[in-house]
């Protein structure tokens, strides 16, 4: 019943007033997460990371089991693997864009040779053109190269499944196109199952295989974007949707009352 | 009263004050000559006394560091109420009386102190002991750093650190490697107060370290004793701490000032 390679997980778990129930396969693809302010997609993110716990539930990426409360399983956040870009990307400030990369290098494959350690992180430098921004340090960094310093590091770290928190929110209107356009580019040759949140419908609409909707802790619709627009389960989706249709599609921003 | 009165008022009651808090500081130099600076220097009381505070203050500075960045970055990452209370109990002896953490000392490491049967089977004590000026120092200055490095550690996006254990840094690695780096203005600013704080220590050395001279008699136990006997010698010593003291403040001014202008810059 489950394909291998994708990231799923079925769990239950009250996280302040929030109270999250559900239950989501990305499949081998990228799966959206929307939802309206509050609906805790970002709540989502931390119970599958192993940041906040779990009450009921299982989660697994391919045939490794990362969470299974009825064994009373729960793989540490260390051990998860899941490479994780949270909003604003989370690059440290007082490493280089090099010493960032360097730095999940060193933490993914400890036992690297020296010399080895360079040759990849050359690599990945070159593969994600930050060459010439080695030596920078992230606060001069416009919010793309930013982004690309954060797929750098997940890269280094050979990941069961992406895990990505709002990945434009931080990018100016005029870039994020262009950035969503080569984000969608990485994201098919690592060819790995993906979780992106947004609540922004072009994004969702780009880089989804599908897209889960997020209500009040609960998943109210998952589908491609044709299955939101034909068939709304929810006047949340319906407005969703066909707020895209409405705005000028780079500076769409959706926000909902809940 | 009307509004030039009412702000006369105000500045005469900020500006006594501010007299008064200056006012020693300048009186310790203008009431002595360059020449007179030196001969007070050249008491014999003054070389051990300079030479013990730098060990002792030295020595208990690295306690600090090395056993409360760890104790600082707990109660950070704690949010439980056993955290908070310990956050609560740890600070109190930056509030008692250093006389009172003197006494409170010799009843716990003293040689009747509770610990004394299971520290000293055969009598001796720690009492009186140049050791015993390391533990007053820590005693009374380590809440400063465990406070300040607290807060600093406080301040580091979490965001950061999970990010680090989500790439599979060990415990020890997220601290060493993310947090301490982030965190280091304010870890330096609080050792720095630490060790003004501990240079300064007289109640509590004097309680339960005494004062002998090349043993437990620091700089500030120097000038105590000299005030009874060579009054210039006391007056340079007290300038030199106030110079010290000066150039910590100066120090830590700086670090907190460069903290927040690097947080309020875009990263």
């Amino acid at each position: 019943m489950i394909r291998a390679g994708s990231l799923r997980a079925r769990l239950s778990a009250r996280v302040g007033k929030l109270e999250l129930e559900l239950e989501l396969d990305t499949g081998p693809g990228t799966l959206v997460i929307v939802g309206p302010n509050g609906a805790g997609k970002t709540t989502l993110l931390s119970l599958l990371l192993g940041v906040l716990p779990v009450d009921h539930g299982q989660i697994a990426v391919g045939d490794v089991v990362l969470l299974d409360s009825e064994r009373r399983l729960s793989v540490p956040i260390e051990q998860r693997q899941l490479g994780y870009v949270p909003q604003d990307y989370g690059l440290f400030p007082h490493l280089t864009v090099a010493g960032n990369i360097a730095f999940a290098l060193s933490c993914a494959r400890p036992r690297l040779r020296p010399a080895e350690r360079k040759r990849k992180l050359d690599a990945v430098l070159d593969e994600l053109a930050l060459r010439s921004h080695a030596g920078s340090h992230p606060r001069t960094l416009s919010g793309g190269e930013k982004q690309r310093v954060a797929l750098a590091r997940v890269i280094c770290l050979e990941p069961r499944a992406l895990l990505l928190d709002e990945p434009m929110a931080a990018l100016d209107v005029h870039s994020r196109r262009d950035v969503v356009g080569s984000l969608v580019g990485s994201l098919a040759s690592l060819a790995l199952p993906a979780l992106v949140v947004t609540h922004d419908p072009y994004e969702a609409q780009v880089l989804g295989h599908r897209i889960a909707v997020l209500e009040a802790g609960r998943i109210s619709q998952c589908g491609t974007w044709n299955e939101l627009v034909t068939r709304p389960a929810s006047p949340f989706v319906e407005r969703f949707v066909a707020s895209l249709g409405t705005a000028p599609r780079s500076s769409v921003h959706f926000r909902s009352s809940t | 009263m009307s509004s030039l009165g009412q702000r006369l008022a105000l500045l005469l009651a900020g500006g006594v004050l501010a007299l008064f808090l200056a006012a020693p500081m300048f009186a310790l130099l203008v009431t002595t000559t360059a020449a007179d600076f030196w001969n007070g220097l050249a008491s014999p009381l003054v070389w051990p006394a300079l030479r013990l505070s730098l060990i002792t203050t030295a020595t208990s500075l690295v306690l600090t560091v090395l056993l409360g960045t760890p104790l600082a970055w707990l109660l950070a990452r704690s949010s439980t109420r056993l955290g908070a209370a310990v956050e609560t109990v740890i600070q109190l002896p930056m509030v008692v009386p250093p006389a009172v953490a003197g006494v409170a000392l010799l009843f716990t490491f003293g040689r009747r102190g509770v610990l004394a049967g299971w520290l000293y089977p055969t009598g001796s004590s720690v009492g009186f002991t140049t050791l015993a000026v390391v533990l007053a120092e820590l005693l009374v200055s380590a809440p400063f750093f465990v406070q300040a490095a607290t807060s600093a550690f406080r301040q580091v996006d979490r965001r950061l650190l999970v990010v680090a254990q989500t790439m599979g840094a060990s415990p020890l690695r997220v601290l060493a490697r993310i947090a301490a780096p982030l965190a280091m203005p304010g870890l330096v600013a609080g050792a720095v107060m630490t060790w003004a704080r501990s240079l300064g220590e007289f109640g509590a050395t004097l309680m339960f370290a005494g004062n002998m001279q090349g043993r437990t008699q620091t700089l500030p136990l120097a000038i105590y004793t000299a005030l009874e006997s060579n009054l210039a010698t006391a007056q340079s010593l007290s300038i030199v701490l106030v110079g010290v003291a000066f150039a910590l403040l100066l120090t830590t001014r700086a670090l907190v000032h460069g903290q927040a202008t690097a947080r309020e810059s875009p990263s």
